[in-house]
């Protein structure tokens, strides 16, 4: 792998291989008859770990989820819960 | 080229090189003794002569952080300051050689606080010293002028993308008026060329992310990158002066060297102290002693094998430092010992500290160096014209 001088990124979209679930000590779940696919933890997610598919919340990319539980906390409906690992 | 020449002191003369290069920004702080050059820069701003981008922040940390800023969109970017304004940068300084953004800074040496003192010495350019930038000092004010124009090609060539400070002693140079051959404002433009800066964030087709998490993955490997970048800059910067000589005829080294062939003490200092030295040695070969001087024009990275060829088979050595480093020798004389490393024989070694918040180091006590050394009187850390 070249390393590229300064630390600069210059492929876009690099931290799809970077994998961060395994920082993770708490793993948020979803309780579907809860949601209403609002978006709501889509927008706030800090990583992209939320998978949506044709306008439906489907549940967690666990392998770049970090844990950091900011989706459970968005949630207008609580449908997300946070447990431990 | 003689009628072109103007009188003109060191800060005027980098504000009139960074008009002529016209560089995309300049974010500065004003601190004596540099204010001069922001002032006169910004003046030629307001006067719509230079299309550059001026940018008054609320310190030096803000300074050299919309500096880095700047320079990693792409934009040929220049900035100066002086003294614990340089100190109040260090942060930034390591952001700016680590992230590779080439911009270049003028750095009116003056002491450091406290007690203070507004006067000259090395110890602001000494104590950044090991941050990544690259540095070269000026022994007069056309130098500290050719340094500013030079250091751009040096700091923006593609295997080297590392920032540049180009010193210049504060009073002694930022504030005497002396003669200087300005070169043509299209030759300047010429000679610098059009900035091709190396992965811009402005550059929206090729997007790339500056300042990423590195982590223990890949900072040491960055780390390496650096130092490899300075020893190209080593061939780089010769590059330049060649370039530059043919230019103007103004023909520099890396290592400078003053009545040295025949030389067997010789004595090693930076800046304007190199052309006092001068008159010292010109008075002491009338007097019949085997002196000369040495001034490495380069200071980061050090040219250290063009060094320990200075200095081989000497039979003494003193090396001027105007900064003291209280607890351990100072740098320009570890350096020197450093690089003659690679010597068969060690030739003696001396250091004088010298200069320290604008001491005055005239001819006769510099002429000590060397007399000193002649009479077996040096020791090895010397202390030249402290008050008893």
């Amino acid at each position: 792998m070249a390393v590229v001088p300064g630390g600069r990124v210059i492929e876009p979209g690099s931290a799809l291989r970077f994998e961060t679930g395994d920082w993770r000590s708490f793993r948020p779940i979803l309780e579907r008859s809860m949601c209403i696919d609002c978006m709501t933890c889509w927008i706030y997610c800090p990583d992209d770990s939320i998978i949506v598919k044709e306008n439906k919340m489907e549940g967690f990319r666990m392998t770049h989820c970090k844990g950091c539980g900011i989706c459970a906390k968005a949630c207008p409906k609580h449908a997300i819960t946070m447990v431990q690992e | 080229m003689l009628h072109n020449d103007i009188a003109v002191n060191g800060d005027n003369a980098i504000a009139l090189a960074w008009k002529q290069i016209d560089p995309d920004v300049c974010a500065a702080y004003p601190i004596t003794p540099q204010t001069i050059i922001v002032e006169r820069f910004s003046d030629y701003v307001a006067d719509g002569e230079v299309n550059t981008e001026f940018v008054c922040t609320e310190s030096e940390h803000s300074a050299m952080t919309v500096c880095i800023a700047s320079a990693a969109a792409g934009a040929r970017t220049v900035t100066a300051t002086a003294s614990v304004g340089l100190a109040y940068m260090w942060e930034m300084l390591g952001v700016a050689s680590g992230l590779r953004t080439p911009l270049t800074m003028a750095v009116a040496n003056r002491a450091l606080s406290a007690p203070i003192n507004i006067h000259c010495d090395h110890g602001d350019a000494m104590a950044s010293r090991d941050t990544g930038w690259l540095m070269i000092f000026a022994e007069n004010v056309q130098e500290a002028y050719d340094n500013a124009i030079m250091a751009l090609r040096i700091a923006e060539h593609k295997d080297v993308q590392l920032p540049m400070m180009t010193c210049l002693d504060g009073f002694i140079l930022t504030h005497a008026i002396e003669r200087m051959t300005p070169l043509d404002t299209n030759k300047v433009k010429k000679f610098v060329g059009e900035h091709r800066p190396v992965h811009p964030l402005l550059d929206h087709k090729n997007p790339v992310t500056q300042g990423a998490m590195d982590g223990h993955d890949f900072y040491f490997e960055h780390r390496l990158q650096i130092a490899d970048a300075m020893e190209a800059a080593l061939d780089v910067t010769k590059d330049v002066f060649k370039e530059f000589g043919k230019l103007t005829g103004r023909r520099y080294n890396l290592v400078e060297r003053y009545m040295c062939d025949d030389a067997d003490y010789v004595a090693i200092c930076l800046g304007s102290t190199f052309g006092t030295m001068k008159a010292t040695v010109d008075k002491l070969r009338g007097e019949g002693k085997k002196v000369g001087v040495i001034m490495p024009r380069l200071f980061r990275p050090l040219p250290s094998a063009e060094i320990a060829k200075a200095i081989d088979k000497r039979k003494g050595v003193a090396v001027l430092d105007k900064f003291m480093s209280p607890g351990t020798y100072p740098p320009l004389f570890e350096d020197i010992v450093s690089s003659s490393l690679s010597l068969k024989e060690i030739p003696k070694m001396y250091s004088y500290v010298y200069g320290l918040g604008g001491r005055d180091a005239k001819v006769d006590e510099l002429s000590t160096v060397f007399t000193d050394m002649i009479d077996g009187k040096a020791k090895k850390v010397n202390y030249l014209g402290v008050k008893k």
